[in-house]
C-alpha cells in the first residue's frame, strides 16, 4: 500500500467549551472508499468540515499528498483537488445539465469582445463525462430539476471528478434516496474509486457503506470507536459496533425494568377483602 | 383609422414606436428578474435622467452631450446603490427599490420646480448639440413608405446583444444561477452579489437611454415622466416568460412582450375601443401570462420526471 493521499492525525475540535471531536485520526487512500460512519451527533459533519477546509482543527495535523498543511478555506481545498459534494449539491434545478455542470468554470472561446461560453464543448463533455459514470443522458438541455435524486447526485459527483478532484468527500449522498436510487449512487461511488480517486463516503447506513467500502471509520460522540479494513470487519460486527452493542444491552435492560415495574403496578393488590 | 391599417407597414411602424423604448427597458428588467430581483425605480429613473440632462442643458447652458453623460453617471450610481443595499441587507429588492422610487419621484418634482418654477423643462431643442443627439438617439427615418424611429434600431440591437450575453456567455450563466439560488451559485464560485449589482446598474443605464430618447424626441421633460412604467416593464418581461421567482426567462421573450404591449395599445385605438380600459386589458394579459408560465413549467417538469423514472426503471432491469 502506498502512502495515504489525505491523512489527519489526532484531530481535536472545540466549539467554545464543547468538544466536537477528540483525538480523531483518519487515512484516505487513492482508489479506495473510506466510509465514515456514526450516529447523529457523532462528529461526522465536523470532521468533513475540517477535511474540506470549512473549519480549522483546534489541535492536530492535516496531511495532503504527504505534505503537512493548514487549509484556510474550502476554495483552497478545491484548488488542491479536495472536492466536497454536500447534500444540497449546489445544483440549480431550473438550469440545463450542461449549464449546471460548468457553472463557475465555464469553458470559453473567441477573442476578447466576442469571448463566449463554448456551448458545444460543454454539451459534448457533459454527455461524455456522465456516460463514463454509466449514465446515458439523451438531452443535455434537460433541466436538472427534472432528474431523479440519484441522477442529480451523479451529476454532482461527475462534476467534481471532471474538475480534477483527487479526493471526493460525499456527505450523506444516499440519505434521502429510495433503495433503487441509492443503488445507483453506490455504483457511481464505485466508478469514482475505479478512476483512482480517494473517496470519503459519509453515511449512517451500514447497508450502504459495507458493499462499496474498503475501510471503515466509526465515530461515536466525537471519538474514534475504531478503524477497520473490510477484511477485519464483518457486516454484522460493523452494525453492532455502530449501534453500540453495549448501549443496546443497557437499553434493553432498562426497558425490561420499566416493563417489569408496570407489570407490578398492574398486578392485583394482595387480597384484603 | 380602420382595422385594415393595423397590418400595413404604417401600422407596424406605429406599433413599434411605443414598443421600442418599452422593449429596451423590458430587456434590462428581464435580465434583472432572471437574476432574481426587481427594480421599481426603473420607470421614474427614465424621468430623473431626462430631467438631469435637460436641466443641465437648459438651465446651466451645458452642451447636451456632457449633460447626458452626467445623467448616465448618476443613473449608474443609483443602480449601484440599489444593488449594494439589496445584497448587503438581504432585504427584498421590491422594498429597497420602492424607497428609491419615492425618493426619485419626490426629487424629480422638487428639483425641477426649484430650478424652473414649473414641473417641466422646456426648450431642450434650443441647446448645444441637440441636432446630433436627436440624430443619434431618436430620429425619424423613412422605410418602405412608413416613418420609423431610430429608437427601434437601438431596441433591436440591444435585444440581440442582451440575448447573446444571457444565452452564450459566462456572465449569462451566472445570471441564471444567481436568480435560481444565490447560495448554490456562490458555492461553485459565482460572484452572485457582483452579478446582482451589475444587473441593477444595467437597468439604470437602460433607463438613462430611454430618458435621453424622450428628451430629444419631445424636446422637453416633465417631472412626472416614467411613473407607473416600472410595472409595465415587469409585465412585458413576464409575458415574455420570465418567472417572478427568478432563475428563468428570456430576453427575446421580453421584447416580444413589449411588441404585444404595443399591439394592444395601438390595436385598441384602431379597433375603436375605449382606451380607458387599456390597463384592465393589461391586467388580464398579466394574469394569463403568469398562469401560462406556471402551467407550462409544471407540465414540462412532470413530463421529464415521468421520462426520468421510466429510464431509471429501464436501467434497473
Amino acid at each position: 500500500m502506498d502512502e495515504p493521499i489525505l491523512e489527519v492525525r489526532n484531530i481535536t475540535k472545540l466549539f467554545g467549551s464543547v468538544i466536537a471531536l477528540s483525538n480523531v485520526s483518519a487515512k484516505v487512500y487513492r482508489g479506495e472508499v473510506t466510509c465514515l460512519l456514526g450516529d447523529n451527533g457523532a462528529g461526522k459533519s465536523t470532521l468533513i468540515k475540517i477535511l474540506s477546509g470549512v473549519h480549522q482543527p483546534t489541535e492536530g495535523d492535516y496531511y495532503f499528498e504527504g505534505k503537512r498543511l493548514t487549509l484556510e478555506s474550502p476554495r483552497q481545498a478545491r484548488a488542491l483537488g479536495i472536492a466536497t459534494v454536500y447534500q444540497d449539491l449546489s445544483l440549480l434545478p431550473l438550469m440545463p445539465i450542461w449549464r449546471n455542470f460548468f457553472l463557475g468554470a465555464e469553458p470559453e472561446k473567441g477573442p476578447a469582445p466576442l469571448r463566449h461560453f463554448d456551448i458545444n464543448f460543454a454539451k459534448r463533455t457533459v454527455r461524455e463525462e456522465l456516460y463514463k459514470m454509466g449514465i446515458d443522458i439523451r438531452d443535455p438541455d434537460q433541466p436538472v430539476g427534472t432528474m431523479s435524486g440519484g441522477e442529480r447526485q451523479s451529476v454532482a459527483i461527475a462534476r467534481a471528478v471532471y474538475f480534477g478532484a483527487k479526493v471526493l468527500i460525499l456527505d450523506e449522498p444516499t440519505a434521502a434516496l429510495g433503495v433503487k436510487q441509492a443503488g445507483m449512487v453506490l455504483r457511481y461511488i464505485a466508478q469514482a474509486k475505479a478512476r483512482n480517486l480517494g473517496v470519503i463516503f459519509i453515511t449512517h447506513n451500514p447497508h450502504h457503506a459495507y458493499p462499496v467500502g474498503d475501510r471503515f471509520i466509526i465515530l461515536t460522540r466525537g471519538r474514534t470507536l475504531g478503524i477497520w479494513t473490510k477484511a477485519e470487519l464483518s457486516q454484522e460486527a460493523m452494525i453492532r459496533s455502530m449501534s453500540g452493542a453495549d448501549e443496546l444491552e443497557a437499553l434493553s435492560h432498562e426497558l425490561d425494568v420499566i416493563a417489569g415495574r408496570s407489570m407490578l403496578a398492574e398486578a392485583p393488590p394482595p387480597a384484603v377483602a | 383609422m380602420t382595422p385594415q391599417n393595423w397590418i400595413s407597414i404604417t401600422g407596424v411602424a406605429r406599433i413599434l414606436d411605443p414598443s421600442s423604448t418599452l422593449g429596451i427597458m423590458a430587456v434590462a428588467v428581464a435580465l434583472l428578474m432572471i437574476g432574481g430581483e426587481f427594480d421599481l425605480s426603473a420607470g421614474v429613473m427614465t424621468g430623473t435622467t431626462g430631467l438631469i440632462a435637460g436641466l443641465l442643458a437648459t438651465q446651466a447652458g451645458w452642451n447636451i452631450w456632457p449633460a447626458s453623460l452626467v445623467a448616465l453617471v448618476f443613473a449608474l450610481a443609483v443602480g449601484y446603490l440599489n444593488g449594494l443595499m439589496v445584497v448587503k441587507t438581504r432585504l427584498p429588492s421590491f422594498i429597497v427599490t420602492l424607497a428609491t422610487f419615492f425618493i426619485l419621484r419626490g426629487a424629480n418634482v422638487g428639483v425641477t420646480r426649484l430650478m424652473t418654477d414649473q414641473v417641466r423643462v422646456a426648450g431642450i431643442d434650443q441647446v448645444l448639440g441637440f441636432a446630433e443627439a436627436r440624430a443619434f438617439f431618436n430620429a425619424e427615418f423613412e422605410l418602405l413608405g412608413a416613418t420609423f424611429r431610430t429608437s427601434t434600431i437601438w431596441w433591436i440591437v440591444i435585444t440581440i446583444i442582451a440575448a447573446w450575453i444571457l444565452q452564450r456567455t459566462r456572465f449569462g450563466n451566472w445570471i441564471f444561477a444567481t436568480g435560481g439560488d444565490p447560495n448554490a451559485a456562490r458555492n461553485v464560485g459565482v460572484p452572485s452579489d457582483r452579478v446582482k449589482i451589475a444587473l441593477f446598474m444595467v437597468t439604470a443605464a437602460a433607463a438613462w437611454l430611454v430618458g435621453i430618447m424622450s428628451d430629444v424626441r419631445l424636446r422637453s421633460a416633465v417631472a412626472s415622466e416614467g411613473i407607473g412604467q416600472e410595472f409595465v416593464y415587469i409585465i412585458s418581461a413576464v409575458i415574455g416568460g420570465c418567472l417572478l421567482t427568478g432563475g428563468y426567462g428570456s430576453v427575446i421573450g421580453a421584447s416580444i412582450g413589449a411588441i404585444i404591449f404595443g399591439m394592444a395599445r395601438v390595436g385598441i385605438v384602431f379597433a375603436g375601443w375605449d382606451t380607458d380600459w387599456f390597463y384592465s386589458f393589461l391586467g388580464v394579459m398579466l394574469l394569463v401570462a403568469v398562469l401560462v408560465n406556471d402551467f407550462t413549467r409544471k407540465r414540462a417538469e412532470a413530463v421529464s420526471i415521468a421520462a426520468a423514472k421510466a429510464r431509471t426503471e429501464e436501467g434497473e432491469k
